[in-house]
């Protein structure tokens, strides 16, 4: 598969392998965190970590989506579901994620919720045109990456006239997750970040270069695939020992200093940001998640039905919040494996692929034993 | 969740769609989000969207110094 195969060449990595011993000093640690659950996901899959000297370490972010979700979150689909009796629709990865009362979308749509898993969010538009009597709400969910395609939805209904669709916008912002995580009073050694790829083929490398210049913390955006996650850890050794801290960028193939304008443009026109957004680990943050424009007011889900956020505590023994902070690692919570498997997700961390838990419980975790 | 796959463009259809190919699989996509895509163009594909063209240019020059790598033993073919 072109642009895929080439970037995963197991002789390539080897050799990046060597370099990246040859150019580590030995008397330092390195801490870096990879923000995404998509470099979590590459990391454990094609075990990077393995191929990196042991004074490299990889700190997994809170950069996936489904992880950061707060349980009050998929109670309001629910309450959409079972108590509008509308029909919910949603990306594949939310269906699983545990909610209150033992309840999950999967699990509400057992008891009769009319739930359904879309490929996209024109899926949810087409299913509302479909279906004129019922009403259709979009679940929506993910960070910078899965905004837009959102925002065409809203823009498509709007066109289209339609009555009976909305969306629950949940959507969240890289740069504010970071922030959160630099400025949390537990402070984590990092020394750097691998930072994100799709996110920033729609943001562009600009909104990183505060924590270059003010934090003083080298980013450098990352592909997906093994090799540009290790030659960005690479690129990231050499800044800290030069001691720069500069955004550079490794994807160059997708990314550039702005980002896709076209995209920004459209989210802008339907979306604005929220004052705050509760997430999965990091709070209350402000100014960290869009909400729908008063002009599109009539496809905001919170607006047409009575579904006010309720903040709903973490099981107690779950560690996600600490995972997601970068504080302990997945096989450090007491429930990993053992009671919390993908089977039967305890925590949000153990739903999605490329979750924390799910990558490690899938790939990493015989290492161990 | 913002997992991609980058895809080649083989048909241009109406009302801003394309038809992708990725190893014989073929599925329209929309290119609502891009502007200037056309047949043999790759674009990274993402929930039924392609979010940016893909640089084969920048693609090569990445490859080019991952084929130099361990060649001469240096530090020096970073990207910056």
């Amino acid at each position: 598969m072109k642009y895929i195969s080439e970037f995963r060449d197991g002789d390539v990595a080897q050799r990046l392998s060597e370099a990246i011993h040859r150019e580590t000093r030995p008397e330092r640690a390195y801490h870096f965190m990879e923000f995404c659950g998509g470099h979590t996901h590459a990391i454990s899959r094609y075990g990077l970590t393995d191929l990196l000297p042991s004074n490299v370490k990889m700190i997994h972010g809170p950069g996936c989506p489904v992880c950061v979700l707060p349980i009050g979150r998929v109670d309001q689909a629910i309450r959409l579901a079972l108590e509008e009796e509308v029909i919910l629709c949603t990306y594949g990865d939310c269906l699983r994620v545990p909610a209150s009362n033992g309840l999950s979308l999967m699990k509400a749509k057992a008891q009769g919720g009319d739930i359904r898993m879309v490929y996209s969010s024109t899926d949810a538009v087409t299913l509302a045109q479909k279906n004129p009597d019922k009403h259709v709400v979009f679940f929506a969910i993910g960070f910078e990456t899965t905004t837009p395609p959102t925002a065409v939805a809203l823009k498509q209904a709007a066109m289209l006239g339609l009555k009976n669709f909305s969306v629950l916008c949940c959507h969240v912002l890289t740069p504010p997750a970071m922030t959160a995580i630099l400025d949390a009073p537990e402070k984590i050694a990092i020394d750097g970040f691998v930072g994100p790829a799709h996110v920033s083929t729609i943001i562009g490398s600009r909104p990183y270069e505060i924590f270059a210049d003010q934090y003083g913390k080298p980013v450098v955006i990352a592909g997906f695939e093994p090799l540009d996650v290790m030659q960005a850890i690479r690129m990231l050794i050499h800044q800290v020992n030069e001691g720069r801290s500069e955004v550079e960028n490794e994807f160059t193939r997708a990314v550039d200093r702005d980002g896709n304008r076209k995209a920004q443009g459209i989210v802008a026109e339907v979306l604005e940001l929220r004052d705050e957004f509760e997430w999965r680990g990091l709070g209350t943050l402000a100014h960290s998640a869009l909400k729908i424009r008063d002009e599109f007011a009539e496809f905001d889900a919170e607006k047409r039905f009575d579904i006010a956020y309720v903040a709903v505590a973490d099981h107690k023994a779950c560690e996600c919040g600490t995972i997601l902070r970068g504080l302990k690692q997945p096989q450090e919570c007491k429930l990993f494996g053992t009671v919390c498997t993908p089977e039967n997700p305890i925590g949000s961390c153990m739903v999605s692929s490329e979750g924390a838990c799910a990558a490690h419980f899938t790939y990493g975790r015989f290492k161990d034993v | 969740m913002c997992l991609a796959i980058p895809a080649q463009v083989i048909e241009l259809r109406e009302g801003d769609k394309a038809l992708v190919e990725l190893s014989g699989v073929k599925k329209e996509i929309s290119l609502a989000l891009v502007d200037h895509v056309a047949v043999g163009d790759y674009v990274i594909v993402h929930v039924g969207y392609a979010l940016n063209k893909l640089d084969p240019e920048e693609a090569a020059k990445t490859l080019q110094l991952f084929a130099e790598l361990g060649a001469a033993g240096d530090s020096d073919n970073l990207l910056h």
